[in-house]
């Protein structure tokens, strides 16, 4: 049993840790003392350090060489963010972009489209957004309704909705899930296409939540007409296309967010700060409890890296590891609170925050009931639910759904 | 980094799980609740395997083996629900090696029974040594225990330790005037020793209650932190055997909720079923990172034993207690039933769940470590 790098893991660590000390005195401070509260000094500042970060081979490792990445494996990119996380860096601002809709792009687009967006996405210099999910198409992916038809000089034109969008209110591409083909099984009606934000037709609205922060948005698209050359993988192609961003955003989720930052010694700070708290029964029984699961997700990380290294998939812990994540931290949010009392929800206490958070945390990347299914089904080899809605044409579907609902 | 198992533990793993096939364990726990004598005498079994000597050091006659290893061969101990005297056994023997004794190597080579009476480390709300009460809340001090040179006389009573009812030698751990713990090696028939041997709802489980009158043995030569390693080794065996007794029941839950139909459906097709299932699953994975943890920790991070063997108790104690009842949930009725096996599972979680401490007191001992500032230390590279 060993936590030790391997000697080429070591030379790289030293390599970007050597690069870290000599940049990160550029880095913006995000959080805590001294952090930067206007929202665009953020995003410039922010923009800048992932800028840099790519000049120095940090941000998109991963991707190949000629693309601007290092080429890297996996294990070496935990190797940067748990570096990065030494150093008290951030990390870059563009997650989205570079560790999900950059590989997806690698993966199925031209070559022109590579050529000419994945430069400016991994400096930070064209931010980007991901619209998949729509109000009534979150779980249930495949079901999409925003809808692209083909003009007769090749164009598109996109009418509909999408939800949960981070970034979209200052991205500057989306990649979008849309319906080329009602007339055909839901999974294989939908294209991917590349939208310019500032298309006209396309309206962007925050989204607030119960922090009363709008981290995500809503974009509306009204007759917006895109190239032709915008398809990402051929067209009736979106859901294969749309797998690949799932995969590398169960990668980016997994192994760079270092459990969310939800860790026992954060917690057991506010606790240890009322003696008596700290000497209550049921207090501690409580944080016990959650705190030994938290441990357990962090040795299960370790677990994951040790199968990536091993050249094997990581097992169920990894997907598991999520649920069990929010469910500690909601606990300790409900927990901590309970200890201080109202002032624990006090607008700029970091538990109000962080309880207001996660109960929408709870549903992001795949409802914690979704995600049991998952595993249930392709881990367990349990059998799926019986599903009503296989090899019929997305149009139909619809007719029935809406008959359904008015009965 | 590299957390798989080398080629040795594989092959100690599977060598365990191979002399446990040669006895009918499953069965034994089954008829041993009616009849005692059904019960297989597993002693023979772990000394044949050199389990007694596994945690002693190779000059006295053991492997020289860690914690790690020994929580694989509880793991598959615990699949088969198997009568194996680790628990009293491992403990003893690695104090008795740590602590100098001339029975060791008697000890480790299987000839000499040795069983450890567990004692309880001090935490913040219970700052002094403690053993299990023979009944109620109250947890009673270890027995007093008066020094003379080489020689120590014991004095109190220790419920439910795992098999000391057969031992020859008891690694009895008691507390001299100023609190600090001393621990000795005891003849089982020493004057002054009374041994009540019994068992309580798992018949697999062999314990006793042991009541020291001025019993004397020999002093071990032993730190306060060497002495409470033995809780937090019988700890992690708990939780490894946990893990086993998981996995097993695991794998019969899905093999049932796939080939049991209601309603024209396979009832893993269900969803309060399959969640079941999958939280199962869950717990049963998380437990096995923490036994990872726990036994890097007895090999590299001495410090962080306490820690992470308590963590790994309570979410595996956690786990077995959830997996048994939802082993029964899985399977209806017939669950509950002696047509089944799940009732054994039962049995294991519910006396298992108030043994050594009971993972209560794990639980407890995780939130004591982390609000007194030793918690993990997290260092990459």
């Amino acid at each position: 049993m060993d936590l030790n790098d391997t000697p080429e893991q070591a030379e790289y660590r030293k390599e970007v840790r050597a690069w870290l000390d000599a940049n990160k005195a550029d880095a913006p401070i995000l959080q805590g003392e001294g952090a930067l509260t206007d929202p665009d000094e953020i995003l410039v500042a922010h923009r800048a350090w992932q800028g840099k970060l790519a000049e120095g081979g940090l941000a998109g490792a991963t991707w190949p060489k000629e693309y601007g990445g290092q080429g890297i494996g996996p294990v070496e990119s935990v190797v940067i963010s748990q570096e990065m996380q030494e150093a008290g860096v951030p990390g870059i601002l563009d997650v989205i972009g570079v560790g999900m809709l950059g590989p997806t792009i690698i993966a199925h687009g031209t070559e022109e489209q590579k050529q000419r967006y994945l430069g400016p996405m991994l400096h930070a210099d064209e931010i980007w957004c991901q619209m998949f999910s729509e109000p009534a198409a979150g779980s249930d992916l495949a079901a999409v309704q925003t809808r692209a038809k083909k003009n007769d000089d090749g164009t598109w034109t996109l009418n509909g909705q999408k939800v949960w969008t981070t970034n979209a209110q200052f991205a500057a591409y989306g990649l979008i899930l849309a319906r080329t083909n009602p007339d055909i099984p839901k999974h294989k009606g939908m294209t991917m296409f590349i939208v310019p934000m500032d298309a006209e037709g396309i309206t962007v609205r925050g989204l607030r939540q119960i922090s009363g922060e709008a981290e995500f948005n809503e974009v509306f698209f009204d007759d917006v007409v895109i190239d032709a050359d915008s398809v990402v993988g051929g067209e009736e192609n979106g859901w294969g296309v749309g797998l690949t961003t799932l995969m590398f955003e169960r990668l980016t989720i997994g192994l760079g967010s270092s459990s969310f930052g939800y860790r026992a010694t954060r917690f057991a700070e506010a606790i240890m700060a009322d003696p008596v708290a700290a000497n209550d029964h049921e207090v501690r029984h409580n944080f016990g409890e959650l705190a030994a699961e938290l441990e357990a997700i962090r040795w299960t990380g370790y677990r994951s890296i040790s199968a990536l290294q091993d050249g094997q998939i990581p097992g169920p812990e990894f997907g598991l590891a999520k649920v069990t994540t929010v469910n500690c931290a909601v606990r300790a949010g409900d927990l901590i609170a309970d200890i201080v009392g109202p002032e624990a929800l006090d607008e700029d206490s970091e538990w109000a925050y962080m309880i207001s958070f996660l109960p929408g945390l709870k549903s992001a990347g795949g409802t914690e009931e979704i995600l049991r299914n998952t595993i249930g089904e392709r881990v367990l080899g349990l059998p799926p639910e019986p599903r009503l809605d296989k090899g019929i044409p997305f149009s139909e579907l619809r007719a029935k759904e809406k008959e359904g609902a008015s009965a | 980094m590299n957390l798989g198992l080398s080629d040795e533990q594989q092959f100690l793993r599977d060598a365990a799980a191979d002399a446990f096939s040669r006895v009918k364990t499953v069965e034994a726990a089954r008829e041993a609740i009616e009849d005692d004598s059904a019960l297989p005498d597993m002693w023979p079994t772990a000394a044949e395997a050199g389990w007694l000597g596994l945690l002693v050091s190779e000059e006295n006659g053991g492997a020289g083996l860690g914690a790690y290893d020994a929580m694989l061969i509880a793991q598959e101990a615990g699949k088969v629900l198997a009568g194996v005297p680790l628990l009293g056994a491992l403990p003893a023997s690695m104090l008795l090696d740590m602590g100098g004794s001339d029975k060791t190597e008697a000890v480790a080579a299987g000839e000499l029974k040795a069983s450890w009476l567990p004692a309880c480390p001090p935490s913040s709300i219970e700052p002094r040594w403690t053993v299990e009460p023979v009944e109620g809340m109250a947890r009673p001090d270890a027995p007093t225990a008066t020094v003379d040179g080489d020689t120590v006389t014991f004095t109190g009573t220790v419920g439910w330790a795992p098999d000391a009812g057969e031992a020859e030698l008891l690694v009895v751990i008691g507390v001299d005037s100023s609190g600090e713990p001393v621990a000795a090696a005891v003849e089982a028939g020493a004057s002054g020793v009374t041994v009540d041997a019994d068992w309580r709802y798992d018949a697999t489980r062999r314990l006793a209650t042991v009541t020291l009158d001025g019993a004397s043995g020999t002093k071990l030569d032993l730190d306060a932190e060497q002495i409470a390693r033995a809780w937090y080794l019988v700890q992690a065996l708990i939780a490894a055997e946990s893990v086993g007794t998981m996995e097993t029941a695991l794998e019969v839950c899905l093999e049932y909720a796939k080939e049991r139909y209601t309603f024209g459906r396979a009832i893993g097709s269900y969803q309060a079923i399959k969640h079941g299932i999958v939280e199962i699953l869950r717990r049963l994975e998380n437990s096995k990172s923490l036994c990872i943890y726990t036994g890097f920790a007895f090999s590299d991070k001495p410090d962080e034993i306490a820690y992470a063997a308590s963590c790994a108790r309570s979410v595996a104690g956690a786990g077995l207690d959830f997996t048994a009842r939802q082993q029964i949930a899985v399977h209806g009725g017939i669950g509950a039933t002696w047509e089944h096996d799940a009732p054994l599972t039962f049995r294991r979680a519910q006396l298992n769940r108030r043994l050594v401490g009971g993972h209560g007191m794990s639980t407890d001992r995780v939130a004591d470590e982390l609000l007194n500032g030793r918690g993990p230390v997290v260092s990459v590279g």
